[in-house]
């Protein structure tokens, strides 16, 4: 599979990356170097295997629903560039 | 408000279908520590996992699970012994991971049933498809500032459930009538607590309309309405829009919109008009949810009694009438103040208190039955002061409005203002023999053919007893008089 | 201040804590020093002095007390992957600009609380996704070695390139790496010394920054086998806060080292024997096989089929899971944030602005393979294959307990040599990669040098959980080996 510019453009704007016009033509041929390598996958027979979903062989382990974390404004703020009030602040939203 | 629109070219039929997403009643939330409470200030209800800090790892909440699972038996639905969370990759300032940890393949519950009681009577079964366990979002402010969004994560994490029905709503009454049921299911599970003001509820509405018969025509998906009745509204709406435009010859775009409550219109969403791709893969950081058919059969078993089958319940075994019994069971609270009030009791006599008198006066002091001064047990024993000739019908009435106002018991209030009723035969004749004697015209020309003055004489016996004459005798004794 | 105390391994170190003829507080001056007289190594991004001093002072009173921990006063360095409280936290990127947090990983918590004393946070490729610490904001770590008569600058391998690099200059006792596809086995190889990844599962992910959570694993980085022993033993343990860390007993790995191999069956996989590999690689392998043989091993030659599609399986489900695990980096909460425009354009800049051109890379590669109508094609037949290489190795314990392997296809390369071909660049990984996608325990250690007198690696890779069988094959060969190689301390200012 090759990937040409506008598909490029596509994904890098589903991954919220912003690439200049003139990255897109070479970051389109470096990706479908790595996709044309990748393709040798195609090669394996996979009729009737399961996907793994995780190499870990337990059962998921739960919580006991009780409040153990929370309250803590200044650290979950701290880090944060733009702050008000004690909300996080981003440029306008118009939804 | 019918299902159908008379449009110039003829009539189109909506096409309904809800996904609800109910807030599952916890401590903490689904995949943190952090609390559920509502009302907290700004992010003072995140934990380090809810605002996506580097490295940060979810653990899922058994108790979650536990009341999913409770709800899909609630829904009679499949039950999945393996299900799986994925993630749901966007970017919003109100979801700090980039991705929604939902499921999306592999839902916790499967397809279930929810029966609507429609007012004329009617029964109609709506089919869900799927329930499934997903986190909330945090809270975008956008009217604290001219040009900034503020973001509060206190709702991040929070767990929901999704409950997606088929598309087998046909109105916007319909719709209300799903919506109130499957809350009523929820709130007796305990698995939601159904209020829709402070968000617990909240559904995205697929509308779509089509000729009668004719396959589904294209649908818009309006996000996020938090009322019954704002959901009925956007239905109406959005179905004449939609109906305008094919009737102009245009085709409906797909779309998802936004229900302008203060407009009463829909409107499309500016952040949404770009093409989903949400790239759903399981999430790495979590294993598959498993459980036995053990565990699930505990938690049948430890299911409360549903409201269809109380509303069976006290048509079959009460006497109630169905459309009586469908109000009576619809919220839980009522239904166990009416079990309570009509215990070893006339229960038609009760049903018929709590559906008049006392729903017109707790609405009236703005009061849900949970505050209501009057309760279950003083409701009852007012019926029995009734019931064994203590007092009138007439007086209770007067006894009701004075429990409303002190929440005393009925028996002091009649005791105290001596309403009891006179039944003693003697006293009543005096009165009755007083009447006649200063009406001797009346009697004339009653004993001359004139019935109706009966009534006077009623009137007259009951004001001279204050109301405390019982009716029955009073009745009795003015036939044998009169006709004397 | 004496240079020898750095040459200590963490056995010696202990033992002279241990008689209090040594203390922790000048140990950790000595390697303090040490580090500020290698800073041409680029091996650091934040060095932790007066944390060391402090660290040390208490180590030296609960040495005197008698309650010392398994790791006492030992000065490590710490990968700049793992969140330490109030310790900038970088992951080699710019997008953690700034980034201070306020809570610390698991890994770490359990070595602070057996009283290893903090040196610094060591450099990395940025997101660990590189194999020659070149993508790193902070610039490249040099290898502590070079060829012999030549000047030019090698690269240590990655992601863990400056844990390596601070391991083989002797600038700490031991250092934690991570590893998703050979991040702390490749440049263990590179640099002449020793690096376990354990089981997924083994050591906690909390508190890590993530890149490919179902790859992921923390592990020690150290100067010989024992080393990585005690210090697994103080990384390792389930933690209720990681569901995919595992609820089994951490077992006492040092006591299992000296063991005898004898009558242990040693797996030779003839799919690793790949085209082009170079002789002394080769050469090399043969020896171990028949070191460990002589060690009373019995050698078995197995197959693992589906060998060859690791490394491409891997290109899809590593930068599949990194392109979401990377969304949260949108300067919104910490970090670097670029104030430009819209919301959108706000994100687009500051992720342009802070991700450099691999995590663009893959990111973008991540992305595009779980994108609608690539799915089933991409991230699906990934995660198939991957099933079938974890059978492979199910197959291959039916008989035999270890794997022995080379750990890279050669030696140390010199910076900027691969920059320019991600795919060749991704080839390092080719021999270390299988491990990953099984989730199986994997140790390389020095066993040799190549003819232009760089060290190679050998890889012992075990069954999951059974890191004491690794440990143990590891020691028998390191053993055999007598890899004595050093660097010459070229990079030294003073």
């Amino acid at each position: 599979m090759s990937l040409d510019k506008a598909t490029v453009a596509r994904i890098a704007r589903l991954a919220r990356i912003s690439l200049p016009d003139e990255d897109l033509a070479p970051m389109a041929d470096e990706l479908s170097g790595i996709l044309k390598w990748i393709e040798q996958l195609n090669e394996v027979d996979t009729a009737g295997v399961e996907p793994m979903t995780s190499v870990v062989g337990h059962p998921l382990h739960h919580r006991d629903d009780v409040v153990t974390d929370g309250g803590c404004r200044e650290d979950i703020l701290g880090n944060a560039t733009e702050t008000a009030d004690g909300y996080f602040v981003v440029p306008k939203v118009i939804e | 408000m019918s299902g159908t629109i008379q449009g110039a070219t003829g009539t189109w039929e909506m096409v309904i279908g809800l996904e609800v997403h109910a807030q599952i009643t916890s401590n903490s939330k689904l995949f943190s520590g952090a609390s559920t409470a509502f009302g907290a200030e700004p992010n003072t209800q995140v934990g380090l996992v809810d605002a996506a800090m580097p490295g940060m790892l979810p653990v899922i909440n058994k108790v979650c699970v536990e009341q999913a699972v409770r709800t899909g038996l609630g829904l009679k639905a499949q039950i999945n012994l393996r299900s799986v969370f994925d993630r749901k990759n966007y970017f919003y300032p109100d979801l700090p991971q980039g991705y929604q940890i939902s499921q999306f393949l592999q839902p916790v519950v499967g397809a279930g049933t929810v029966v609507l009681d429609m007012d004329d009577g009617r029964t109609r079964e709506i089919g869900i498809t799927r329930l499934h366990l997903e986190q909330d979002a945090g809270k975008s402010v956008h009217d604290l500032s001219p040009d900034r969004t503020y973001v509060d994560l206190n709702r991040s994490g929070i767990a929901l459930m999704e409950i997606v029905s088929e598309p087998d709503l046909r109105s916007s009454e319909e719709a209300g009538a799903y919506l109130r049921k499957l809350r009523s299911i929820l709130r007796y599970l305990g698995t939601c607590d159904g209020n829709m003001e402070q968000g617990s509820m909240r559904a995205d509405v697929n509308v779509s309309v089509r000729r009668p018969g004719a396959d589904y025509g294209t649908r818009c998906e309006i996000k996020n309405v938090n009322s019954v009745r704002f959901v009925q509204q956007a239905i109406e709406y959005e179905a004449q829009r939609q109906v305008d435009i094919l009737e102009e010859g245009g085709v409906i775009a797909q779309q998802t919109r936004l229900f302008d409550s203060r407009k009463g219109e829909t409107r499309s969403m500016r952040s949404k008009e770009e093409a989903h791709d949400y790239r759903y893969f399981p999430d790495p950081d979590l294993l598959p949810l498993e459980f036995t058919q053990a565990w699930v059969d505990e938690i049948a078993s430890s299911l409360p009694e549903l409201p269809d089958d109380r509303k069976a319940r006290f048509v079959g075994e009460l006497g109630l009438s169905p459309y009586d019994a469908g109000v009576l069971v619809a919220e839980k609270e009522v239904a166990e103040f009416f079990e309570e009030a009509a215990r070893d009791r006339d229960a038609k006599a009760v049903a018929n208190w709590i559906m008049g008198d006392l729903f017109g006066a707790l609405n009236k002091s703005g009061l849900d039955i949970a505050r209501s001064p009057i309760s279950a047990a003083h409701l009852g024993a007012l019926v029995d002061l009734i019931a064994d000739d203590t007092i009138s019908g007439r007086i209770a009435k007067d006894v009701f409005d004075e429990m409303m106002k002190t929440g005393r018991p009925p028996a002091e209030i009649v005791d105290q203002r001596g309403l009891r009723q006179v039944t003693d035969s003697g006293a009543i004749e005096a009165i009755v023999d007083a009447v006649m004697e200063s009406n001797p015209d009346k009697v004339a020309e009653y004993r001359g053919g004139k019935d109706r003055l009966f009534g006077f004489f009623v009137g007259q016996v009951m004001k001279q007893s204050q109301g405390k004459a019982n009716p029955k005798i009073v009745n009795d004794l003015l036939q044998q008089k009169l006709s004397g | 201040m004496s240079t020898s105390l750095t040459s200590l391994t963490i056995a010696d170190a202990r033992a002279q804590l241990g008689d209090r003829s040594i203390s922790a507080r000048e140990l950790a001056e000595s390697h303090i020093a040490a580090i500020e007289a290698s800073r041409a190594l680029n091996a650091f991004v934040s060095e932790t002095a007066d944390r060391a001093i402090a660290d040390a002072a208490r180590a030296d009173v609960r040495l005197a007390k008698g309650d010392a921990g398994v790791l006492e006063g030992i000065p490590v360095a710490i990968k700049d992957l793992f969140c330490t409280k109030g310790v900038l936290s970088t992951a080699g990127s710019h997008i953690l600009n700034g980034f201070v947090p306020a809570y610390e990983s698991t890994v770490t918590a359990n070595m602070w609380r057996e009283g290893a004393v903090m040196l610094g946070k060591t450099n990395m490729d940025e997101f660990a996704m590189g194999s020659s610490n070149e993508t790193s904001y902070y610039g490249p770590v040099l290898n502590p070695w070079r060829r012999p008569g030549d000047n030019r600058d090698l690269v240590p391998g990655g992601s863990s390139g400056g844990s390596a690099a601070a391991v083989a200059a002797q600038l700490c006792l031991g250092a934690t790496g991570t590893d998703t596809g050979g991040s702390i086995r490749q440049p263990a190889a590179f640099t002449g010394t020793v690096g376990l990844k354990p089981t997924y599962g083994r050591c906690s992910r909390w508190g890590i920054v993530a890149f490919a959570s179902s790859l992921d694993q923390a592990g020690p980085m150290t100067r010989t086998v024992g080393d990585a022993a005690i210090m697994l033993k103080a990384m390792a343990g389930h933690d209720a806060k990681d569901s995919t860390s595992v609820d089994v007993a951490v077992p006492d790995y040092e006591s299992v080292l000296e063991k005898s191999v004898k009558g242990l069956r040693i797996g030779i996989p003839a799919e690793y024997r790949i085209d082009g590999t170079p002789a002394e690689i080769v050469a090399l392998w043969d020896s171990g096989i028949a070191w460990l043989k002589d060690a009373g091993a019995e050698i078995v030659a197995v197959s693992l089929p589906h060998t060859k599609y690791a490394l491409p399986a891997y290109y899809i489900v590593a930068p599949a899971e990194a392109s979401s695990n990377l969304a949260r980096y949108d300067g919104v909460r910490y970090g670097l944030r670029v104030d430009q425009g819209d919301l959108t354009e706000m994100y687009e800049t500051t992720r342009a602005a802070g991700f450099g051109a691999e995590v663009k890379r893959r990111i973008l590669i991540g992305t595009y393979v779980l994108s609608a109508g690539y799915y089933d094609a991409y991230y699906l037949q990934a995660q198939k294959v991957r099933t079938l290489i974890a059978d492979d190795f199910k197959q291959a314990w039916q008989k035999v307990d270890v794997l022995l392997t080379p750990t890279t296809p050669e030696p140390a390369f010199g910076v900027g040599e691969k920059s320019d071909d991600p795919v060749a660049m991704y080839l390092n990984d080719i021999l270390t990669v299988p491990a990953n996608m099984a989730g199986l325990p994997a140790l390389s250690l020095p066993a040799g040098l190549s003819s232009q007198g760089l060290p190679l690696g050998l890889q012992v890779v075990g069954r999951a959980f059974d890191e004491e069988t690794v440990l143990r094959v590891g020691r028998a060969l390191e053993r055999a080996a007598a890899f004595d190689g050093r660097p010459a301390p070229w990079w030294r200012s003073n």
